[in-house]
């Protein structure tokens, strides 16, 4: 190679190292829109910083934040799943409907032990993953129109179980992951926690999770580099259900009922904070740490929005607008594109 | 330059104005100066060749020609007028037309749809969908193109791609084309085939701008060469005064190291070694039945054949993407286990796939992951990675096989085509296998990176390994010990040491075959 050759390489490559250290900072580019919420919301309102209302957002969030770890994986594999959000209600709401004895509250009547009820709880969210699996991988259906039809199936389903009736009354056991307290804070919060550190883990130092990027990059490459792209895209889609499944469990706790309606339109903020979080729609990018600082933007917005008395009905209209400042804000302060 | 001016002045001569002009035309992307006071005049009617390795300028230029990028300096002029507005797009197109190897047709409509997109006959205010079909049919003709316009775009083969787009541009009116490498993708006789419709249109007014990396070609359609390196114009000259020598020592610069052939073929097939590879019998899908071969190791076996020959099924039966109706594969005598990619390759098998950006490249992740991406069960246990370990891995891959990056960070896909390949390639032998299967190994890379390929290769030799080359371009079968022809899935020639060029092209196009 020429000098001038060589000098081009170098320069070239000086400013592309720079744009790596760009990209890494990029999972943190919704901080400044974080601190923001948080010192409006401490002048909104003292209450805003109090230990209680921190543990608050983080319990409310918690639910959510699970369906986000959920929905991100199966984003970075380059799939999609609206129906998450019907898991949320369909996996309690079978679990309840065997539990009670009550026909005449909207129960079977069984009276099914409630140990085995929790565990029916994650098998209905096993189940709902390997559905979806079977239609979207090796039915190859498109995912999007499938897991449309199985939102509208299962929140039909979790309708018809008990003829649209609130479960409530339910035993303290089923209650505890969405009610109980670890070290002075509410179980949901660790359990979100952990699980974040747990795949966040997996997805950076795990092939599996390695397997989730090269699949959302290039399925095809994926399969000739000898990843098993079936195996792997079924395996997520099936742990998105059971991690709905669980979130499902965590917000029954937190209201102590089943309402049929559990989980609706929780999709959209699912997006939402996974989207504002830098996990690309087109599959393949992003990290979970990011998703999470999606999560807590949305959580700390919606208790600002309360705390300053937003009328009731505009705050779907503020909560909206805000999230797409959001997205223009991570647009420009880290150059976090979202695909189209 | 000023020539057309001149023969303006003199009248008499209907000289048409050179059908683009570039006076001291410069642009820069951040670091990179990619063009350097380009001054290019291409006169109406000569077929011009532009060759340089990847890198040199030649996509920038153009993107400059055809308004896509606005230059930093210097003025543009087509068809002797000055250049259109860069919003008019439609002024550009009525001048210069770019077929790039990537379709630029809309795949869900019909022929017929593209070539009149935008541009429907109307009648009574409702688009005349008969009197579209008929005008499309009959430009197609005018031109000697034959294509089913029903078809849907993206239902067409490369080639009938090619025609149709070359036609879009003529029925624009536009009479200067610009043709990106468009033998890539194409077979013998299909490139015959692109070559006999460019000297008809030539013929008929159409001036060319040809692109390609296979310096043969244009001594075929081509009257002038433009070589270009590091953003600037290094050689121009009718090709009847620029042989093939000097045109690649204008490519490669001052490294003007000789580039003859390496027809070393070792020709030292241990024929008392156990073989390396040993294939009995293979039946793949409907096309292969009943191949038969075997490679030593350290010798080297070119499988050639048209596209349809079945050779890439052959190299992905054994590659173990997929499974074989029939027959054993066997790598060092043990038998493969047939459809699984991860397996097979824990037995030796090597691979590099014939598209990288389709089947290679994870474009996103860092060449560091990229290139250990097959051995990740290495670096740690229970499926866990070290990065540690994975970056020292990767460290001495980048390092041994010459990758040009800024850090194993660096997203592959930001890479220039050479030193992509030469990741695939680091890729296929991180595994250190016994037997490397490589389908056209070296498409779309420029020569310096081929050479730096083929070493690779020869290196992997030396030590031992057993090389596959599944081609059909006599570039990459160079080295081989010998060349099998596949003809409709069947081997149906085979060559030893001394085989020679013309009469592989012979067996590939099935000349003198049974059938």
């Amino acid at each position: 190679m020429s000098d001038t050759v060589v000098q081009t390489d170098l320069s070239v490559s000086a400013k592309r190292s720079r744009s790596a250290a760009l990209r890494s900072l990029r999972e943190l580019s919704l901080v400044p829109a974080i601190v923001i919420a948080i010192i409006i919301g401490s002048f909104v309102s003292d209450a805003f910083l109090s230990k209680d209302n921190i543990l608050n957002i983080l319990q409310q969030s918690s639910e959510l934040a699970v369906l986000v770890l959920a929905q991100s994986m199966i984003l970075i594999v380059g799939k999609f799943d609206l129906s998450l959000e019907s898991t949320v209600g369909l996996a309690p709401m079978t679990a309840a409907w065997l539990m009670m004895t009550e026909t005449a509250f909207g129960g079977s009547g069984w009276g099914v032990n409630v140990y085995i009820c929790i565990a029916v709880v994650f098998l209905v969210g096993l189940l709902v993953g390997i559905v979806n699996g079977f239609l979207v991988v090796r039915m190859r259906l498109n995912a999007f129109i499938v897991t449309l039809a199985m939102l509208i199936l299962l929140r039909g389903t979790t309708l018809g179980i008990t003829n649209g009736k609130t479960l409530f009354d339910l035993p303290e056991p089923f209650l505890y992951l969405g009610s109980g307290r670890w070290f002075g804070a509410p179980v949901s919060i660790w359990i979100a926690g952990i699980l974040f550190l747990i795949f966040g883990l997996l997805l950076r130092y795990h092939k599996w999770g390695r397997a989730l990027y090269a699949i959302g990059g290039n399925a095809d490459a994926a399969r000739v580099a000898g990843i098993r792209v079936e195996r792997v895209t079924w395996s997520v889609y099936i742990i998105g259900s059971v991690l709905a499944a669980l979130a499902g469990l965590m917000l029954t706790g937190r209201i102590a009922s089943v309402v049929s309606s559990q989980g609706q339109n929780m999709i959209f903020y699912v997006f939402a904070a996974a989207v504002i979080g830098g996990i690309g729609r087109i599959g393949g990018r992003g990290r979970l740490l990011g998703a999470l600082t999606g999560v807590l933007l949305l959580g700390f917005l919606q208790n600002v929005l309360t705390l300053a008395e937003v009328a009731a009905f505009w705050i779907d209209a503020v909560y909206g607008a805000i999230i797409l400042v959001a997205l223009i804000l991570a647009r420009i302060t880290g150059g976090n594109k979202q695909e189209d | 330059m000023s020539a057309t001016a001149a023969i303006d002045v003199a009248g008499g001569l209907r000289a048409a104005p050179p059908v683009v002009e570039t006076v001291g035309v410069s642009k820069r992307f951040g670091a990179n100066q990619a063009l350097k006071e380009v001054s290019i005049s291409i006169p109406a009617g000569e077929s011009r060749a532009l060759v340089g390795r990847n890198g040199a300028g030649k996509s920038t230029l153009v993107a400059a020609i055809t308004g896509l990028i606005v230059p930093d300096a210097g003025t543009i002029r087509l068809a002797g007028a000055p250049a259109p507005a860069y919003t008019d797009r439609a002024a550009w197109r009525a001048r210069v037309a770019c077929v790039y190897q990537r379709s630029t047709m809309i795949p869900t409509l019909t022929v017929a749809e593209n070539l009149f997109l935008n541009d429907q006959p109307i009648r009574g205010g409702r688009i005349d969908w008969p009197a579209l079909q008929r005008q499309a049919e009959r430009a197609l003709a005018d031109w000697g193109l034959n294509v089913d316009v029903t078809l849907d775009a993206a239902e067409l083969g490369v080639e009938q791609r090619q025609i149709v787009e070359i036609a879009r541009a003529l029925l624009k009116g536009t009479r200067f084309i610009i043709l990106d490498e468009p033998t890539a993708q194409l077979e013998g006789r299909e490139v015959a085939r692109l070559f006999e419709r460019i000297r008809r249109l030539q013929e008929s007014g159409v001036t060319f701008l040809y692109i390609s990396h296979h310096l043969e070609e244009i001594y075929e359609v081509c009257r002038s060469v433009t070589v270009m390196r590091d953003g600037r114009i290094v050689a121009e000259a009718p090709l009847s005064e620029m042989p093939k020598d000097r045109l690649v020592a204008a490519m490669v610069g001052d490294h003007a190291q000789d580039l003859s052939r390496r027809r070393v073929r070792a020709n030292v097939t241990r024929k008392d070694v156990a073989p390396c590879l040993d294939v009995r019998n293979l039946k793949v899908g409907e096309i292969v039945r009943d191949v038969s071969f075997s490679v030593a190791p350290g010798e080297c076996i070119g499988i050639a054949g048209l596209v349809g020959s079945g050779k890439e099924d052959i190299a992905d039966a054994i590659a173990g993407l997929i499974k074989p109706e029939g027959g054993t594969v066997t790598v060092g005598g043990e038998p493969l286990p047939g459809g699984r990619v991860a397996e097979t390759r824990e037995r030796g098998v090597g691979y590099v796939p014939r598209d990288r950006h389709r089947l290679g490249l994870i474009p996103q992740l860092g060449v560091g992951e990229n290139l250990t991406m097959t051995i990740v069960d290495r670096f740690g246990s229970a499926g866990f990675i070290s990065p540690a370990a994975r970056s020292r891995t990767a460290e001495r891959l980048i390092k041994s096989l010459e990758v040009v990056v800024s850090s194993q960070d660096q997203p592959i896909g930001e890479l220039s085509g050479g030193n992509q390949q030469k990741a695939i390639m680091g890729r296929a032998l991180a595994s250190d296998p016994k037997l490397l299967v490589l389908v056209h190994p070296t498409q779309g890379v420029d020569i310096a990176s081929k050479e730096s390929l083929f070493a690779i290769v020869e290196k992997s030799r030396g030590e031992g390994t057993a090389v596959l080359i599944v081609s059909d371009d006599l570039d990459e079968l160079v080295a081989c010990d010998r060349v099998l022809v596949v003809f409709k899935g069947e081997i149906v020639q085979s060559f030893g040491s001394d085989w020679g060029e013309k009469e592989v092209v012979a067996a590939i196009e099935g000349v003198g075959n049974r059938e």
